[in-house]
């Protein structure tokens, strides 16, 4: 028998992961399961980017760092960690909080501080690129 | 806690590596969020703030204190990393017999302290 695309297997409705996604336990679940894969992608190309820079950076002192921070990639890639890297990791402290902060209550709690500690961590972040690559700032 | 009644889990399974790996990923994971993240954030705003703040930022990370963060940090990532390109192996069903899973589940764990090792000596070599 040959094989059957996906399209066929499903009646032309998407893949079989384009009908689960958004249909988790919470309606949600599936949406931000793939989310973490997604990011967790980029998460390889951004850090490891980070990483090679540091290794090949010839030193880590304030005036190499800080022209290399101002060029277009390097800034792009750390403006892009705010953006990957954090929503990541929200979302890993998200999955620790539902699987042992029970009460609904504590749960809303957490989740609040975390969607604020991190929305405002990465904002601190984009702005200090920001500032680092269009210059202004202390010299 | 809830009220519910938990199965025991911790402390009658047989240890296997499989274990190890998924503890190891979720610790790393979640220390980075609380202690990478934030340090990240310290030295870009160190760099935004000027030469006297980086100084001050550079001082904090290259004491010994510093140093144990920076390799744990490092570590963190590695074992974090090659964790997860197991997960995305597990994701596409693959890998779940018992001999392969517990092999590769003690290869991630191994690669990290080698990429962490690799790291580290290109920092100080190169």
């Amino acid at each position: 028998m040959a094989r059957r695309t996906s399209l066929e297997r499903h009646g032309g409705k998407g893949t079989a992961i384009a009908r689960v996604r958004g249909l988790g336990a919470a309606g949600e679940g599936t949406g931000a399961w793939v989310g973490q894969r997604y990011t967790a992608i980029g998460n390889l190309i951004l850090i490891g980017f980070l990483a090679m820079s540091l290794i090949l950076l010839p030193d880590l002192g304030y005036a190499t760092v800080r022209e290399w921070i101002a060029q277009p990639i390097p800034a792009t890639v750390l403006a892009l960690i705010m953006i990957n890297t954090f929503w990541h990791a929200r979302h890993g402290l998200q999955i620790l909080t539902e699987d042992y902060v029970d009460a609904p209550g504590n749960k809303f709690a957490v989740t609040a501080l975390l969607n604020v500690a991190f929305a405002g961590g990465a904002a601190f972040g984009l702005f200090c690129i920001l500032r680092l690559a269009l210059g202004g700032g202390a010299e | 806690m809830a009220d519910r009644p938990l199965s025991p889990h911790l402390t009658i399974w047989k240890w296997g590596p499989h274990m190890l790996v998924s503890i190891l990923h979720r610790v790393t994971g979640d220390g980075m969020a609380f202690l990478a993240l934030p340090m990240l954030l310290w030295w870009l705003g160190a760099l935004a703030s000027g030469p006297e703040a980086y100084a001050d930022f550079a001082e904090a990370a290259t004491s010994p204190l510093g140093y144990v963060v920076l390799v744990g940090i490092s570590w963190a990532f590695f074992n974090h990393m090659s964790s997860g390109i197991r997960h995305f192996v597990l994701d596409i069903g693959a890998g779940y017999e018992i001999e392969t899973n517990k092999r590769w589940s003690i290869a991630t764990t191994a690669i990290g302290v080698i990429l962490t090792a690799a790291f580290w000596a290109a920092i100080v070599l190169l």
